[in-house]
């Protein structure tokens, strides 16, 4: 087994990992950083992003603002201080990205463009036309090519984390080229794998997105934060779940039933006009219009097609020129993928699995319980999101708290850090050796992935979807349970070496297995509604019992133990969520 | 360790029968041969105009024969060839930004076949005349 | 929906077992929405296990699934059975090595990618608190469109001189270099211009335009390498005529 010796690793290499990496090669250009990633970097999911990142940037908009909007999307389950610590954040780093070359749609003296998005009383979301994640993903990938001291390790799949004396000082990872195991020694380690929504049968979630860092840090003991908070993007297509961006009803796309009729005005989200208004209608935040599609369906006043049923996104009354201008993408996308020209018909919609709030538990530097270990972006905790996420917060915050975990590890790493010896290195590594062999020896099991797989996607969506109750989720654990069991018995169909994609989706499976029970467990035991967990046998927010994180810590073959952690709460007290009302 | 990369062979001298495309660009390549050769037909007849009346006169006549028409038919048809598919991608090599659009590229391409009409009116007037 | 027979023949590739790739053709039941990518999914999850392919977004914007379909370089994700017939070939991309099955070696691409400087040289260093260098949206639009490169590589896939010649820079690298050569915060042209505008580099291109007529986000690489020529004549006929000036 090959062992590489360096200072920091990052396991990858999206927006956050890459942001990571720049920063520790900026500040500390002696240090070695070896950035692995599964993929090459340009398909990291950040590419997918497409409707904004907000940073406030108008004289008539505040870090007050920005910080209530946030906290109250949240529905008040963030940490008030790391919010209060992003939104200062958030507009050095987007002008960074200025600096670094993004090309950020323009007003005509040539300042940034900001368009409004939903939950945000002001608008402050900085775009690139609708593919902001795109031109992000490769300022940051081009970017990280000036710097020599970054070293990358292009389709390297990280197994486990190397933990020795109670300290993270590496990672195991599989060279998918060759197949052989490879280590990678280290005085620190940033995870930055993104989430896990593929766990889920519709999503807007590349094939890639598999929770394998959640779960590397998960069986290393450090607890995962708020798993049960899984957001519903309102706005997917139909069959393929590819995402519609919230741009589109912030330039002033309205969703209407199948009566032609904007519902969201029945959901406390109205009055309708005028439109387009800020934190109203269309405009609200994304648990909240989920929900409302959930609550339209079982009224029957959905729309059905062939590929379950959806509501319309109607964008004829922005015209050709600025849909062209500001939603191109968007424009090909419902022409290619639904046949529909956004232009001349509405576009079917529903909503799908898009992001995970929840993820590996982190402080506001991005440090984790286990010494040596940082993780930044949607794998991660801190947290900014609470229980729902507001659009345009998640770009933001892989530049912030990307960089924050790049500083922080290369601190440890310049400082007192050090490395573990190779012998001990190469000790700790028959944990993963065995996560892999494991698999190729004959069981005669006669389990198959897919299959698992496919069970696995149904039950998450039919006991923790949009809506969950003690039934639904139990039932949902069990099975999850069963499939855990099943897991143990999975032979290999292909056993060769060189990029066995076979055994890449087995040991993705098996991290999508423990980050789901991480996620059912935290569901059931938080007997509250609050942002996207939403229960139908607990429908009020319970601030006295359940103002807190939900932490799940692995049981190596049981159900995780779920204990709980206060909120930092400073200036905002749990109130009301208040959308929809007159012009503000 | 056990990789291998394949490296597929690749035809040298038949590569560009593969794809309608390549076979269109091998033709637009090909006109320059037959561009060449009339360039030397009208330098041969410059000669001969200098060598006076009698060689002039034979080389209209050599003009007339049926091989020199089909040549000069095939190397017209190659010509204007090459004329249409280099103005129709003048456009892509040369952009034209007026303001915040740029001007479209039917107005580049029609002020190429604009200036062709203009060059070659000017020069029937000439040779006319 | 209507279900369609459609047989899949690909070519596979494993290096441990295998001197050359060899064809194998798969029955595949589609539905009339579907893309390439839907198909070979289909494969891989009922049929044969051992087929390995690149795939993420399935909204062609990351780049990773480009193969040859019937023989022409496409994102199979964005390549619909509608528009093709009942027997499609799909092979790894042409011009690049396979690894196995069709998953080509992206090695040479990445070079070539980091060869061109790939990224903004400012005038200045600018500090954050002076904000955004302005920018109109007319400045925007003329390098707007050469950011658009997915980094899909159908264009290094179409291209007969790269097929040819492995040192040739190629479109998508050339079209990146353009792309902050036009970008109005950029003075890095005279660095890119060793690499950009060598022998191996734009010279090497003879505008055959299949790079541009494959690129599924129009970025007109061919179009890109043009310009960067008269660019660059312009440039080597001011330094003759004007010997000492500062670039």
């Amino acid at each position: 087994m090959n062992v590489t010796t360096t200072d920091v690793v990052i396991v990858g290499a999206g927006g956050a990992g890459l942001r990571a990496a720049i920063a520790i090669a900026e500040a500390h250009p002696d240090l070695g950083v070896a950035l692995l990633s599964k993929v090459y970097p340009m398909r990291s999911h950040t590419v997918a992003a497409e409707g904004g990142a907000a940073g406030v940037t108008k004289d008539n908009d505040s870090f007050d603002n920005h910080f209530n909007d946030t906290v109250t999307g949240g529905d008040w389950l963030c940490d008030q201080d790391a919010v209060d610590l992003f939104v200062r954040e958030a507009p050095r780093e987007l002008t960074r990205m200025e600096h670094w070359g993004c090309p950020w749609s323009r007003e005509s003296n040539g300042r940034v463009a900001v368009r409004p998005f939903g939950g945000m009383k002001v608008e402050r979301t900085w775009y690139a036309a609708d593919k902001t994640g795109f031109h992000m993903l490769h300022t940051l990938f081009q970017t990280s090519l000036k710097y020599p001291s970054i070293k990358r390790f292009d389709e390297f799949y990280s197994t486990d984390l190397l933990v020795v004396d109670g300290r993270c000082r590496g990672v195991a990872a599989i060279d998918m080229r060759s197949g052989q195991l490879h280590l990678f020694r280290a005085k620190a380690v940033i995870i930055a794998t993104g989430g896990a929504g593929r766990i889920f049968p519709f999503t807007t979630n590349g094939a890639i997105k598999t929770g394998d860092g959640m779960a590397m840090a998960y069986r290393a003991g450090v607890a995962l934060k708020d798993m049960e908070f899984v957001q519903y993007h309102p706005t997917g297509l139909p069959g393929t779940g590819i995402l519609i961006t919230e741009g589109c009803r912030g330039e002033g796309g309205i969703l209407v039933n199948k009566d032609g009729y904007r519902y969201l005005q029945d959901y406390g989200l109205g009055p309708p006009d005028p439109w387009p208004r800020k934190k109203a209608m269309e405009l609200g935040p994304r648990d909240r219009l989920s929900q409302a599609f959930w609550h339209e369906s079982r009224k029957g006043r959905t729309i059905d097609t062939p590929h379950g049923d959806v509501v319309h996104l109607d964008l004829r009354h922005l015209g050709e020129k600025l849909i062209d201008e500001r939603l191109p993408m968007v424009r090909d996308l419902a022409i290619s993928y639904v046949g529909v020209d956004p232009v001349h018909a509405p576009i079917p919609v529903r909503p799908v699995v898009h992001y995970t709030m929840g993820g590996i538990d982190t402080d506001i530097d991005a440090k984790t319980s286990l010494e040596g270990l940082f993780a930044a972006g949607e794998c991660a905790c801190v947290s900014i999101n609470g229980a729902n996420r507001l659009g345009s917060n998640s770009l933001t915050e892989l530049l912030v708290f990307g960089a924050r975990a790049g500083l922080g590890a290369a601190r440890l790493a310049a400082g007192e850090g050090s490395h573990a010896s190779e012998t001990a290195i190469r000790a700790t590594a028959a944990v993963a050796r065995d996560r892999v062999g494991r698999l190729f020896r004959s069981t005669g099991g006669g389990e198959s992935v897919v299959g698992l797989r496919r069970e696995m996607n149904a039950t998450m969506e039919a006991g923790a979807g949009i809506y969950r109750t003690d039934e639904s989720l139990r039932r949902s654990c069990a099975v999850m349970n069963d499939i855990r069991r099943r897991y143990a018995s999975i032979e290999l169909v292909d056993k060769s070496n060189v990029y066995n994609t076979d055994l890449i989706q087995t040991l993705e499976l098996g991290a999508m297995i423990d980050v789901a029970g991480a996620i059912i467990v935290s569901a059931l035991e938080r007997r509250e509604s609050r942002g996207s967990h939403q229960r139908l046998d607990h429908e009020q927010r319970d601030d006295q019992t359940y103002l807190k994180h939900s932490l799940a810590h692995y049981v190596d073959g049981d159900d995780p133990r779920i204990d709980y952690r206060d909120v930092v709460i400073t200036r905002s007290q749990p109130g009301e969520r208040v959308y929809g009302g007159k012009a503000t | 360790m056990s990789r291998k990369p394949y490296r597929r062979p690749v035809s040298t001298s038949r590569w560009w029968l593969a794809q309608p495309r390549y076979i269109r660009y091998m033709a637009r390549e090909v006109s320059c041969v037959f561009i060449g050769a009339y360039t030397g037909v009208v330098v041969v007849g410059l000669l001969r105009l200098s060598e006076g009346a009698a060689a002039w006169g034979a080389f209209l006549e050599a003009l007339q024969a049926p091989a020199s028409v089909a040549f000069h038919l095939l190397a017209l048809a190659f010509a204007l060839y090459h004329t249409t598919t280099w103005f129709n991608v003048t456009p892509r090599a040369m952009p034209v930004q007026l303001g915040e659009a740029r001007l479209p590229g039917g107005v580049i391409i029609g002020a190429h076949y604009a200036g062709w009409a203009l060059v070659s009116a000017l020069i029937l007037f000439l040779a006319g005349g | 929906m209507s279900e369609r027979q459609v047989d899949l023949e690909i070519l596979r590739y494993n290096p441990e077992t295998d001197e050359v790739p060899a064809w194998r053709t798969y029955r595949v039941p589609c539905q009339e929405d579907w893309v390439v990518l839907d198909a070979i999914n289909y494969v891989k999850d009922e049929l044969d296990r051992t087929l390995s392919y690149r795939w993420s977004c399935h909204m062609a914007v990351c780049g990773s699934c480009g193969v040859m379909i019937n023989g022409e370089p496409m994102l199979s994700c964005k390549a619909f059975l509608r528009d093709l017939p009942d027997r499609i070939r799909v092979e790894p991309l042409a011009n690049f090595p396979i690894e196995r099955d069709l998953i080509v070696v992206m090695d040479d691409f990445m070079a070539k990618l980091d060869s061109v400087k790939p990224y903004l040289v400012p005038r200045e260093e600018k500090p954050i608190e002076d904000g955004e260098h302005l920018q109109t949206p007319a400045q925007l639009n003329k390098f707007k469109q050469y950011t658009l490169c997915i980094n899909c590589t159908l264009c290094y896939a179409a291209c007969p001189q790269y097929a040819h010649n492995e040192s040739f820079v190629g479109p998508a690298a050339l079209a990146l270099a353009h792309r902050y050569n036009l970008d109005s915060r950029d003075v890095g042209r005279a660095a890119r211009e060793d690499v950009v505008a060598s022998n191996a580099g734009i010279w090497e291109c003879s505008f055959v335009g299949a790079c541009s007529d494959v690129c599924p986000h129009d970025v007109d690489p061919a179009g890109a390498i043009q310009q960067i020529k008269i660019a660059s004549t312009m440039d080597y006929f001011k330094d003759l005529l004007m010997p000492g000036r500062g670039r």
